[in-house]
């Protein structure tokens, strides 16, 4: 099926300079429908690709464009889109429901439709209880979702995401990945920067890893993963005689190695083509050379892909 | 996505020139910053800033000072000129607009909130429209008060009666709304200079204190530079002319015909300069 342009996020050769500071350089992508993470380190460009996106800042190169729409026209924009940032900061002495339902008045609506729209956020992020405290004695993961709440109010089609989960208690965190999923289902493209990799490895549809300003690769995590030929696959194999199927499979020219378990009763194989050795696996059971339990990818996640391409562990929980 | 952002789309994407929408959005915008320029830890130095010029009328209210003329009903008009021009104009009028106007972009800037208007869907012209206009009723609202009320309290307490008679009958009214219209001519004019200001210079008191040196020296200038400047438009204006002392550097008062029309146009030239400006912004809080 193929997607207008009208249907996607456009980065058209951009890059960002803060005077002789590079944000973000040469930036092509195209993102469709979905939740596409942007994953990197601090500095890598990720707020700075969003800020692009939403017109907070404007390119040095290139031009951007939202579902057919530039990003220097925030009146037709921000009908499309929501922005949940990172500054977390407020109005002053505003309630958590004055907050959403002001500036959805300031996006034009009449006071009634931004009562109901206001409701619904707020019952989205499940803040209804706290909604007419004032948000200045908020706790850190309250005020994160009155944000959230703020960023969706006006159901818009495309939501920028900067880090959406900090400062959420597993339970809210859960709950949210849940809602974004929901939203993705619904046809909305969500773009998410997180640092906390098995998150983002269990929600994206696609990721974008960034590092210096640059984009080291794009795509679905496996298929990003298996371009990788540098880096052979890690599989462990859980069966009866890992010695001997070790045997038979370092034979293979596109196995490089094979190390047994700590436990013995496995076996690590890194290969540099995976689908071969399934193939090959799947003779060796048929011969009943071993009976294997199971069979599961060690790197073909995030963590690996990020560790491999841009050097450090990444984030966690 | 609902009927009612489908109608606003459809609405905003068919005409360019959508009035109804925009009038709605200011009237958002103006609600949110009036209650912020009213009721916020911030508008406190605006009232004392208000009631400055009030508090010398209030100890003449009770204590008349030595020295006839305070006691000759026809000096009031001078003495009133005097105080307008040097409480309320050059004071009141000047610091207060500065405060007030250079606040509504960068003190959310220092607030780290702006964002909040860039991320809606509304043009940033009519952001700057809304900022403006809520600006422009707080200061009227505030100093033309001031202006009334010290005008008021010069009068009634020592001439009751002639007083009266000279405000419901004589010219004291005419006057009263003359003072209260350059009163708003400078919120306007003011204004429209320390929005724009706020939204060029980092740290706005060094243009402010230039431009107030600038006012206040306007009578040393040339009368070509005298133009350059709104006090000279305003002081064209005001009912009773304060003599500017011995140096001043005698120039015509523009007539009331080209001084009103011409900081109306000034103000609206300093406002699409700052519209333009407000269009291409970034938000960088780090950087500011």
């Amino acid at each position: 099926m193929t997607i207008s342009t009208n249907q996607l996020i456009i980065f058209d050769n951009v890059s960002k300079f803060y005077g002789e500071i590079l944000g973000v350089n040469r930036v092509n992508l195209q993102i469709a429908p979905g939740i596409t993470s942007l994953v990197g380190p601090n500095g890598a460009g990720k707020s700075t690709l969003m800020n692009l996106m939403t017109g907070l800042l404007r390119p040095t190169r290139g031009a951007i464009s939202l579902l057919g729409v530039p990003t220097d026209q925030p009146e037709r924009l921000f009908r499309k889109v929501g922005y949940c940032t990172q500054f977390d900061s407020f109005p002053r002495g505003v309630t958590g429901r004055e907050f959403i339902n002001s500036f959805l008045l300031v996006h034009g609506y009449d006071g009634k439709r931004a009562n109901e729209l206001s409701q619904l956020a707020l019952e989205r992020v499940n803040l209804v209880e706290a909604a007419d405290r004032k948000v200045a004695g908020y706790s850190k993961g309250m005020r994160q979702r009155i944000r959230l709440a703020q960023s969706i109010a006006h159901q818009p089609a495309v939501m920028i995401l900067d880090e959406p989960l900090n400062g959420l208690d597993p339970m809210v965190r859960a709950e949210t990945i849940a809602l974004f999923r929901k939203l993705a289902s619904e046809g909305l493209h969500l773009i998410i920067s997180s640092h906390i990799l098995h998150e983002v490895d269990m929600m994206s549809d696609r990721v974008v890893l960034l590092n210096n300003g640059y984009i080291v690769a794009e795509g679905n995590i496996h298929g990003v993963r298996d371009e990788m030929e540098e880096h052979p696959m890690q599989i462990l194999i859980r069966c009866d005689d890992p010695a001997k199927l070790a045997a038979y499979v370092f034979a293979r020219d596109h196995v490089v190695e094979a190390r047994l378990h700590e436990d013995r009763r496995g076996l690590f194989v890194k290969t540099r083509d995976a689908d071969r050795f399934y193939l090959m696996l799947n003779h060796a059971v048929a011969e009943g050379e071993v009976s294997v339990e199971s069979i599961a990818p060690v790197d073909d996640d995030l963590s690996a892909v990020y560790q491999y391409l841009i050097g450090t562990s990444g984030g966690s929980a | 996505m609902s009927s009612a952002i489908d109608a606003i789309e459809t609405k905003s994407e068919k005409s360019p020139l959508n009035w109804s929408l925009w009038a709605r959005q200011i009237g958002a915008i103006l609600r949110l910053e009036l209650e912020k320029n009213f009721l916020s830890r911030r508008s406190l130095l605006i009232y004392l800033l208000a009631f400055l010029p009030l508090f010398p009328l209030l100890l003449l209210a009770f204590f008349t000072p030595p020295g006839k003329e305070w006691r000759d009903f026809n000096q009031m008009g001078f003495f009133y000129s005097l105080i307008y021009n040097g409480l309320i104009l050059r004071t009141l009028v000047f610091f207060g607009s500065a405060w007030i106007f250079m606040n509504l972009f960068r003190g959310e800037i220092i607030d780290r909130s702006l964002h909040y208007y860039f991320l809606s869907a509304v043009r940033r012209e009519v952001l700057v429209v809304g900022k403006y206009l809520s600006g422009l009723v707080t200061s009227i609202v505030l100093f033309t008060a001031t202006t009334v009320v010290a005008m008021l309290l010069l009068y009634l307490p020592h001439f009751y009666s002639q007083s009266v008679r000279y405000f419901t009958e004589g010219r004291g009214l005419g006057q009263l709304l003359t003072y209260a219209g350059i009163t708003i001519l400078g919120c306007l004019g003011y204004g429209a200079f320390f929005l724009v200001v706020g939204l060029f210079v980092r740290n706005p008191i060094i243009p402010a204190v230039v431009l107030y040196l600038w006012e206040w020296l306007n009578f040393l200038l040339p009368p070509l530079l005298k133009k350059v400047s709104v006090v000279h438009y305003l002081n064209s204006l005001v009912p009773v002319p304060v003599a500017e002392g011995p140096f001043a550097v005698v120039a015509e008062p523009t007539p009331a015909w080209i001084a009103i029309p011409s900081m109306l146009l000034v103000t609206i030239l300093v406002l699409i300069l700052a519209a333009y400006r407000i269009r291409h912004m970034e938000i960088r809080y780090g950087s500011d």
